[in-house]
């Protein structure tokens, strides 16, 4: 008997790192352990990041206060995820999304429940939908996904910048 | 209050790549899986091993169908001693990496080598430790070990 010839093999590559945030995203973090989003302003241009990092990159200030910002926000954008990756386990098809909390000048990727994949449309409104309170840790995945809430659509100049 | 203990966390990352393997690979594993070891004549009449799809002087395309078998059994050419080993690697505990010439083959085979410390020297024989079952893998061969 002849076995069949080797045309394929799989090549596993994994890096552990321990990762240690800086100031401001520990900040971010702390307060998703507290149920808050939390950004940081920059006193030049005025905007908004969250998460936030130590300085503004556009104006390379240091940034100033602490600002938290909602847990509502409008879909700027998305994609309607057809195939898993390995290790994630959601039903298909899903909707990953790019949302504006409102407060925000950033957009974070966040994944869409609550409503059919075929009617998700930008400017959606959505809130955040978070784990229950005893599960809350340092980390943004308390909040699990947004869903759709019982507002107009936004327009799309409010959002145009991020898309 | 304010909490100042630092954060940290750890944060794995892990990418399961499907590789083709290709004609020259391809059969080079294949024959580990027989527990036979192939390589390939080049432009200047080396034998390389494990095979290359292309000359590495001339870049010509060096023929799969015409592979020759070299031997089990070689000299260590050069070698490292690896105190830590990290996961995924061949062995546990501290270990040599060596680069073997197998008897029949005129470049270096890069491969764990079980043995003490004190008794690694290159130049060296050494045989291949075959796994206990093959499956077409680079793992076939679990190591070298000293040729006595």
């Amino acid at each position: 008997m002849t076995a069949e010839p080797i045309t394929g093999i799989v090549t596993p590559i994994r890096l552990d790192y321990t990762y240690t945030p800086g100031t401001a995203p520990s900040g971010f973090l702390r307060g998703m352990k507290e149920g808050r989003i939390l950004g940081r302003r920059c006193p030049q241009c005025s905007k908004v990041y969250v998460p936030p990092r130590g300085s503004c990159p556009m104006c390379g200030v240091e940034f100033a206060d602490e600002v938290e910002v909602a847990d509502t926000g409008t879909l700027v954008t998305f994609a309607v995820v057809n195939v898993n990756f390995a290790n994630r386990v959601i039903d298909l098809p899903y909707v990953s999304g790019e949302v504006r909390f409102d407060g925000s000048d950033t957009t974070s990727m966040v994944l869409v429940q609550g409503i059919p994949v075929d009617e998700v449309r930008m400017g959606m409104r959505v809130k955040a939908h978070w784990l229950p309170r005893e599960e809350w840790d340092f980390t943004f995945a308390n909040i699990d996904y947004v869903e759709p809430i019982d507002e107009p659509d936004a327009d799309y100049d409010s959002y145009r910048e991020f898309v | 209050m304010t909490d100042t203990k630092v954060l940290s966390a750890p944060h794995s990352m892990e990418f399961p790549y499907t590789r083709s393997t290709g004609p020259m690979v391809g059969a080079f594993l294949t024959g580990l899986r027989d527990r036979r070891v192939l390589g390939v004549r080049d432009s200047a009449g080396r034998v390389v091993v494990p095979p290359p799809e292309y000359d590495a002087a001339t870049a010509a395309v060096l023929p799969a169908d015409d592979l020759i078998e070299v031997a089990t059994e070689g000299v260590v050419t050069s070698w490292s001693w690896n105190p830590k080993p990290r996961a995924g690697q061949p062995f546990e505990r501290p270990f040599a990496w060596a680069l073997v010439q197998l008897d029949g083959a005129d470049t270096g085979l890069l491969h764990a080598l079980d043995a003490p410390r004190e008794s690694i020297r290159t130049g060296m024989r050494v045989r291949i430790r075959w796994a206990d079952e093959t499956v077409g893998y680079i793992k076939d061969i679990a190591c070298f070990e000293p040729a006595s």
